[in-house]
């Protein structure tokens, strides 16, 4: 009996229990809600005491998160938050890719060919991404300092391949296994090369398993704050870093740019959680849990 | 090619002679394939790592151009008796416990109530999930929104009932209770989808036979629902428990480690170290005594994940 797929339940349980799960839910919603909300508030209604539920909405703070208007000239600046919306895109999609594309053959030839000792290069593996970042970003500061790494697009990119190829091995790799090697055999007796049956039987059958590692990596690498805050510099930006800058402002912190900020940072992220919910524990634990 | 079929598990040869590279490449496929994976997570993970084990054992400081010197054990010494260590330590431990029993608490109920399908649970199941997907930092900022003492939320729902403003993030307490509260708001979701899943594996033929014997709630719970969702909740404690270590971003971003030091993790406590007083190599020698923390929670992680699978 699946969770997800009990659709012919649903009549019993009754919309008793639909209304108290709306209310508790909306409870537990509230704190993104307000953010949402004061998205679309001026200024003095995101500051209004007491608190404002209902107000004239405005989308002055979306516009003001691309472009802003000097005091006392009427020239629009550009704030940089494009940029770094850019950045956060660019970096994290290349260094998803990157670590998918490695660790699709790596989790194929753990669950396939293990190698002598493939549990303790899995367990080395899986620590590397348990570890806190703090352990790792002190060497990395002072490798990045002595390559001259450090501010550019290449260093933060390698950093975060390799951020998320743990995760994406284990993932993979767990998708991999549920297959069986019976029909890869007789494809083998059949003739296939070992490409062949790579890419023709394999890989069309993980693609669902692919796809949710990729969305995965992406939240991960998408909110990732402490390396950005350490390694990115003024061009390589990433929004995480952007946004906890805009909190030491001089003039008191904007919060309903910042609550625009974020609200444009999340939508990509819950879209694809929704589409994604089938597969969520899975990836929340490293596809260690599949069920 | 049909001879490949035996080489499934990498280790004998082709029976066709194909040239030399060809053999090579069928007999280590498995090592080959591996090979980027591993190449790319040594430089930029074990290197570096090595590389911070080294300076452990010196005296280093990366804003100063001395030399490093040789200095034993010198810096491990110097963590484990220096008091502040253990302050952060315990600190720590409190931030720990508090948010991942907040989030067992809090998720298990989330379960419970998320367990029958009822008409909207999918919508109102995202609404639920949301909180985890977003960044920790974006917490961590709107939190310390929420809690200021004048334009917050927060103390203008307790203005209302108590008539004061609260300023929780101004005590030692409030504040700590403000991070483990933004924390298991954020991860209790964590928690429900894996004892979801747990409720979900419990076979019905046995709460039917417990309707039978008509069996107290309580009852139930002990000797049908809670054995099969046991293996799942000590995942979670231990997932939760290696995470909650990591804690950073919310906590850089609400407090800053403060007020004085109420907040201040260890993590905080080792970036301070490394990057504001830039004692580097002491702060090396921190954070292997980290590592050696995470390697074990993580092998008894897996070791769990092993013992469910053998369950099922």
């Amino acid at each position: 009996m699946s969770f997800w797929k009990s659709r012919r339940e649903i009549g019993k349980a009754g919309w008793g229990r639909t209304l108290f799960a709306g209310i508790v839910s909306l409870i537990y919603f509230f704190p993104v809600l307000w953010i949402i909300l004061t998205a679309f508030k001026t200024r003095p209604d995101a500051l209004a005491v007491p608190a404002k539920l209902f107000f004239t909405p405005t989308l002055d703070n979306f516009e003001r998160v691309f472009v802003r208007v000097a005091l006392g000239g009427t020239e629009a600046v550009d704030t940089g938050f494009g940029l770094f919306f850019f950045n956060s895109i660019f970096i994290a999609g290349v260094s998803v890719l990157a670590a998918l594309v490695i660790g699709i053959l790596a989790a194929y030839a753990f669950a396939r060919f293990p190698l002598r000792g493939n549990d303790t290069y899995l367990f080395i593996i899986l620590t590397t991404r348990m570890l806190p970042p703090i352990i790792v970003i002190i060497p990395i500061f002072l490798m990045f300092r002595v390559t001259g790494l450090s501010g550019s697009y290449l260093g933060i990119i390698l950093l975060y391949t390799a951020f998320n190829l743990p995760f994406s091995i284990w993932m993979l790799k767990s998708f991999f296994e549920e297959l069986s090697p019976e029909v890869e055999d007789a494809a083998r007796l059949d003739g296939s090369s070992e490409l062949k049956v790579f890419f023709k039987i394999c890989l069309p059958q993980i693609l669902p398993g692919i796809a949710a590692t990729l969305v995965f990596a992406l939240i991960l690498t998408w909110n990732e704050f402490l390396f950005a805050l350490m390694l990115t510099g003024t061009e390589t930006r990433t929004v995480p870093v952007a946004m906890a800058r805009a909190l030491g402002g001089e003039l008191g912190v904007d919060w309903g740019l910042l609550s625009a900020v974020e609200t444009l940072f999340i939508i990509p992220v819950v879209v694809v959680t929704f589409v994604l919910q089938n597969q969520l524990l899975r990836g929340v634990t490293f596809g260690t849990v599949k069920r | 090619m049909a001879q490949q079929a035996s080489a499934t598990n990498g280790a004998p040869a082709p029976r066709r002679e194909e040239g030399f590279l060809a053999a090579f490449v069928a007999r280590r496929r498995g090592p080959l394939l591996v090979a980027p994976a591993i190449i790319v997570l040594f430089v930029m993970n074990i290197f570096p790592l090595m590389w911070s084990f080294g300076l452990s054992f010196y005296n280093y400081r990366a804003n100063r151009l001395r030399e490093p010197s040789f200095s034993w054990l010198r810096n491990y010494e110097k963590v484990l008796t220096d008091d502040t260590v253990w302050e952060r330590l315990q600190t720590t431990a409190q931030v720990v416990t508090f948010s991942v029993l907040g989030q067992l608490i809090v998720g298990f109920l989330l379960a419970l109530l998320f367990e029958k399908a009822f008409p909207g649970r999918r919508i109102l199941l995202m609404l639920v999930l949301a909180p985890m997907m977003l960044s920790m930092a974006a917490v961590g900022a709107f939190f310390k929104l929420f809690y200021d003492p004048t334009f917050g939320i927060v103390s203008q729902v307790s203005r209302l009932i108590t008539g004061e403003p609260l300023a929780l993030l101004n005590t030692q307490w409030g504040a700590m209770m403000g991070v483990v509260i933004a924390d298991v708001w954020m991860w209790s979701p964590f928690v429900m989808l894996l004892v979801l899943a747990g409720l979900v594996s419990v076979p019905k033929y046995l709460y039917e036979a417990a309707e039978i014997d008509r069996a107290s709630w309580w009852r139930r719970f002990r000797t049908i629902t809670f054995p099969y969702i046991r293996s799942l909740l000590l995942l979670a404690l231990l997932f939760r428990t290696i995470e909650a270590f990591k804690l950073f971003d919310t906590i850089y971003l609400m407090t800053e480690g403060g007020p004085g030091s109420a907040t201040e993790t260890i993590s905080i406590y080792v970036y301070r170290v490394a990057f504001q007083f830039f004692r580097t190599s002491q702060s090396s020698a921190l954070a292997y005594i980290l590592l050696f923390v995470v390697i074990v929670l993580t092998n008894l992680y897996l070791y769990m994940v092993h013992r469910r699978s053998q369950e099922t």
